[in-house]
């Protein structure tokens, strides 16, 4: 019997490997640009985790069709979507990119860079920095989480370092504001010609927030920044490192309150004696739970966060 | 074809078991590991020998199914359903290093909640030995992107650590749902000896007990528990203050209160 079960599962196996549905098809991402205002336009990643079917495409990049080229915001996930979205881009406008820009260090961000290695590349020194120091690690982590989806991704730094200031590139004025807290430099790009602030992964729209390099002292504080630039006369749209664009500031409330229930938990826990397991074990509150990716978040940014909390908790040893 | 990948892996999985030879597919069966490890029957003859040894749901095993961080993955083993233990040995199957901790329960419960390296996925047993000389064994598997054992440790990147070596910081709780609980961390680096160029250098005996000397339980770590380690103790009683005591493999020493 056990002989004839595993014939049949063979058999099932081999009609399986012939068929197109096999792995993930043929790795198009399918990006299409959405426009935000004027010539500014979007890829909206999923509000998901990194998996084989998504390939890494949850994040948002976009590009902005300035006078002399187009400015690319973010390059996103692996070789693959660099080279889609330039693509896609093409298919907008005729003319050539001018620059790429990263906003921070985290993997999502930078790994298409090399389907832009023709053009200027610029990042804050924090994230050349970063993406020098742990680019390659991240890389290998995606080749793990994503698959094949990240065949011939390699790790392009940077090649400009960019200051706070006034920032005018290809005909365009844009306002770079240097922040910290989501990693230890996080780059909001101002668009005055259209009104929309690229936020990075400072801001987090429906779903969950990351924290694997947060200091959220830190993040907190930038998002007060971030809210009281989109109370300038100019605003239009915010487009949050993750999750659907906005109108409003609500988005930033959102991440605000997920950070600040998040450290009260950890520091609220360490002090009534709780173990990293008790901790990890703890029911999300409704008003959380509901979020894309809320439990595998929380479970993460506990292994990020809590030693901190217990350490301060049990200070008051000799 | 929501996940076009996964399933067939899956498939190709049982396919492999069942392309097995019979006596293998068979042998692996009467091992009987709830855990289904391949390396169970080498951990039982290098831990246990001969001595009689059973799967007991009594002794429970808690960590996430997935850890997040290989160098912090947080085990919370608790046999205190089991009566008459004295003895729990902590054991991951598939580390380079495969002892993990032993305690020893004397007036505390069998229970301590810690963080391991680990190297790799693996199942991470805990075997509580009873007076009659029995193991009781009961584990779960932990899925992990691994590399715990052969990474740095974080504090030995500065210089800091060698400053605070050994310094105890710790808490009682006697109100609440956790009363009756002993927290405390201890600086120390828990080299495993797997990084080039670094020796092993780990702390090996930790003693609780309380102010009139009697003991609550003996721990001794191993190479795989975490940097600075974080100790969790249910003391049960409440009973004034509590004093600790250890050293390391290179014969530092430590000695603190921790107060009420």
């Amino acid at each position: 019997m056990k002989r004839l079960i595993s014939l049949f599962v063979i058999a099932v196996l081999v009609l399986l490997a012939g068929s197109p549905l096999i792995g993930a098809a043929d790795f198009d991402y399918h990006l299409v640009a959405r426009p935000l205002a004027g010539d500014v336009y979007a890829f909206i990643g999923k509000t998901e985790d990194f998996d084989t079917d998504n390939g890494g495409n949850i994040v948002n990049t976009a590009f902005i069709v300035a006078p002399q080229g187009v400015i690319v915001i973010d390059s996103g996930p692996s070789l693959r979507y660099g080279r889609q979205m330039r693509q896609a881009i093409a298919a907008i406008t005729d003319k050539p990119v001018a620059m790429v820009i990263n906003t921070q260090h985290h993997p999502d961000h930078f790994l298409g860079n090399q389907a832009f290695a023709d053009v200027p590349i610029a990042a804050l020194a924090e994230t050349r920095n970063g993406i020098a120091a742990d680019g390659n690690a991240f890389a290998e982590n995606l080749y793990r989480m994503s698959g094949d989806w990240m065949k011939g991704t390699e790790v392009q730094l940077p090649t400009r370092t960019l200051t706070e200031g006034r920032f005018d590139v290809a005909g365009r004025k844009l306002r770079l504001v240097a922040l910290d807290g989501h990693t230890g430099a996080d780059l909001v790009i101002v668009d005055e010609a259209s009104g929309v602030i690229f936020s990075g992964d400072l801001v987090f729209n429906g779903r969950a927030p990351t924290t694997p390099h947060a200091d959220v002292a830190h993040w907190l504080a930038a998002l007060d920044q971030l809210e009281a630039l989109t109370r300038d006369r100019g605003f239009r749209l915010l487009l949050p490192g993750h999750g659907a664009p906005a109108t409003d500031a609500a988005p930033i409330r959102q991440t605000r309150a997920w950070l600040t229930w998040l450290t009260a938990t950890m520091r609220d826990s360490a002090k009534a004696g709780l173990d990293m397991n008790d901790v990890l074990a703890q029911p999300l509150p409704p008003e959380f739970a509901t979020l894309p990716v809320a439990a595998a978040e929380y479970r993460r940014s506990v292994g990020h966060l809590f030693p901190a909390a217990e350490r301060e908790a049990l200070g008051a040893g000799r | 074809m929501k996940y076009p990948l996964k399933y067939p892996l899956t498939i190709a999985a049982i396919a492999l078991a069942a392309l097995m030879p019979l006596a293998d597919a068979a042998a692996l069966d009467e091992s009987g590991d709830p855990l289904a490890s391949a390396r169970w029957s080498d951990i039982q003859k290098q831990y246990f020998a001969d001595a009689p040894l059973v799967f007991d749901p009594r002794v429970k095993v808690l960590a996430p199914s997935t850890a997040e961080n290989p160098m912090q993955v947080p085990l919370t083993v608790d046999a205190s359903a089991l009566p008459g233990v004295v003895e729990v040995v902590v054991v991951a199957d598939f580390n380079p290093i495969t002892q993990v901790l032993r305690f020893y329960p004397e007036a505390a419960p069998a229970f301590l909640g810690f963080r391991l390296k680990l190297q790799q996925s693996s199942p991470v047993r805990a075997a509580a030995r009873t007076r009659d000389g029995v193991w009781h064994v009961g584990g779960t598997w932990v899925n992990t992107v691994g590399g715990g054992c052969t990474a740095p440790s974080a504090g030995g990147a500065s210089r800091d650590w060698q400053t605070h070596l050994n310094e105890v910081s710790g808490r009682q709780w006697s109100e609440g749902p956790n009363a009756g609980r002993i927290r405390m961390r201890i600086v120390h680096p828990m080299d495993t000896g797997l990084v080039a160029g670094t020796p092993a250098f780990f702390l090996e005996e930790i003693n609780v007990t309380d102010v009139n000397g009697k003991r609550l339980m003996r721990v001794q770590p191993y190479e795989p528990v975490s940097e600075n380690p974080v100790f969790t103790l249910n003391r049960g009683v409440d009973d004034g203050e509590v004093l600790t005591s250890g050293r390391d493999n290179n014969g530092n020493v430590f000695k603190a209160r921790i107060a009420q």
